[in-house]
């Protein structure tokens, strides 16, 4: 037997008694960058398979909605910083060695390519948007030059949105300290689940006939991925060291199993994978409840990964200190 | 690169917290917040007991996980040196380095939001003098030294005593050594 026990007073805001550094906000952030690349995935898709026929709602106008999904979640991730001030330091070095510099470095590359991308399909899909920019100076000849390489446009999409949406995995999966996290699938995985989340969005916009069913399909293909991954996932952990193994209980059989399982792999996979079947037999009604189980548990599954992983830890020290004696000592 | 060391004696340690009242009061660590705390590990079946006192911090790691991890630079070495520092000026309070410190080393200075952690005193290493722990210990179980020194104490200490650091299997090459 080893017991560890804090014998000085030590509890640090957020560190101690387990790590809680990041909550909702990054869960949020990590959930809108997938779903942006997912969305910018899909328009990209519609343009390259010349899809406008079939697809006309990804093909013209889907696009718009990236930037939107993105700038909410950036929102929430200024929220996050403890020091708000200084997120200008962001962009005063690159360091090579770290995920989070890579990302804020490639929104600066993702956020014109989703103008040219917007802008590519803007007369088409947003005729009103696209006379207020004619309007402007210059703004014909943009849009002329943007639709005149609207294939080359959504060929650089395609590595920089799926960059974006492995991003928000890496983002986690590189931290060796917490083993939860420490595991290369997180990147695909969170890939995979942008897509899903972006592909019930047309659903919630009410298209309707072939698109309809192409989301529907596409859903159902990536929610089966999805599946795929996390089942890898687990058996990754199960095969691990033993701070893995220690990781994996969390969710197999320890503090966090109900809420992975029940409100997560559930409601937010099983369910909706059910419901989509009966949606591409014609209940409309299925089909709407599975897309918003899915923006749910896109959600969750951040949510769940981001404080499952902070949780898990190298470290095992209990603690005596009671932070409330240090209240009644404060005037 | 120097490699500054710090080699504590758990045999002559007793768990008395000199070390973490000595940090507070030279880094004004504010109420509630600690750079350095001690470990009761107890390890057996009673009545085959065998405690040891740790008193733990930063392991000013040579491959820190907290440096490689920081997108800004603030995380950085000091004075090509193992001594890892944060740059308040630099810190956005992103707290990647909190969360890459498989030592949960570092702590969040409140109301600033910058990140802060063990400096081993940097400012008195710089004027030839000991962290303010080390100083203040009374049973002289702590030891700072530089380890490409061989005649430093610290050099000699893990030259002639068995000894372990904190999880190496991190990989992280902690350089806070305990003689057991």
């Amino acid at each position: 037997m080893i017991e560890e026990v804090l014998a000085t007073a030590r509890y640090n805001a957020k560190v101690d008694p387990s790590l809680g550094i990041w909550t909702w906000e990054i869960a949020f952030y990590l959930f809108m960058g997938g779903m942006a690349a997912g969305i910018m995935l899909f328009a990209a898709w519609a343009v390259l398979g010349s899809r406008r026929g079939t697809l006309p709602f990804a093909h013209d106008r889907f696009a718009l909605w990236a930037p939107i999904v993105l700038s909410l979640g950036m929102t929430t991730l200024f929220l996050d910083l403890e020091y708000k001030i200084h997120v200008f330091r962001f962009y005063t070095s690159f360091e090579p060695s770290s995920p989070m510099s890579w990302g804020a470095w490639v929104l600066v590359l993702i956020y014109p390519l989703m103008v040219v991308q917007i802008l590519s399909t803007l007369r088409d899909g947003y005729p009103v948007l696209a006379g207020w920019l004619e309007r402007l100076p210059g703004g014909g000849w943009l849009l002329d030059i943007c639709e005149g390489r609207r294939r080359t446009i959504a060929w650089l999409v395609v590595p920089l949105a799926v960059g974006l949406g492995i991003y928000t995995g890496v983002l986690l999966s590189a931290f060796s300290a917490r083993p939860f996290w420490n595991s290369g699938i997180l990147g695909p995985l969170f890939l995979v689940s942008g897509m899903s989340t972006a592909a019930v969005l047309p659903l919630l916009a009410g298209v309707g006939g072939g698109e309809k069913q192409f989301f529907e399909r596409s859903d159902l293909g990536l929610i089966a991925i999805e599946l795929t991954l996390i089942a890898l996932f687990l058996i990754s952990l199960a095969t691990g060291a033993a701070q893995h193994m220690q990781a994996l209980h969390l969710v197999w059989g320890g503090e966090y199993t109900v809420p992975f399982w029940l409100w997560f792999v559930l409601p937010g996979l099983l369910i909706p994978l059910l419901l989509e079947f009966l949606a591409l037999r014609g209940n409309r009604l299925s089909g709407i409840t599975a897309a918003v189980l899915v923006v749910a548990g896109g959600f969750m599954l951040r949510y769940l990964m981001v404080e499952i992983g902070q949780v898990s830890t190298w470290n095992d020290y209990a603690i005596q200190f009671d932070p409330q004696l240090l209240q009644r000592l404060m005037p | 690169m120097t490699t500054f060391a710090m080699v504590i004696d758990t045999r002559t340690c007793i768990g008395c917290g000199d070390c973490v009242v000595a940090c507070k009061n030279e880094n004004k660590v504010p109420a509630g917040l600690n750079r350095d705390w001690v470990v009761e590990a107890t390890r057996g079946e009673y009545p085959n007991l065998e405690t040891e006192f740790r008193s733990e911090r930063c392991n000013h790691c040579s491959h820190a996980t907290c440096v490689t991890s920081c997108p800004t630079g603030a995380s950085h070495y000091w004075k090509d040196s193992n001594i890892v520092l944060v740059a308040a000026e630099k810190c956005t309070g992103c707290k990647a380095c909190i969360a890459a410190c498989p030592y949960d080393a570092r702590l969040i200075m409140h109301p600033d939001g910058y990140v802060d952690k063990c400096t081993f005193c940097h400012h008195r290493v710089d004027q030839g003098l000991e962290p303010a722990c080390v100083s203040s210990c009374p049973t002289h179980c702590m030891h700072f030294g530089n380890l490409d020194d061989r005649d430093s104490i610290v050099s000699r200490l893990l030259r002639d005593r068995r000894h372990k650091v904190l999880m190496p299997e991190t990989g992280n090459r902690p350089h806070v050594y305990y003689l057991t």
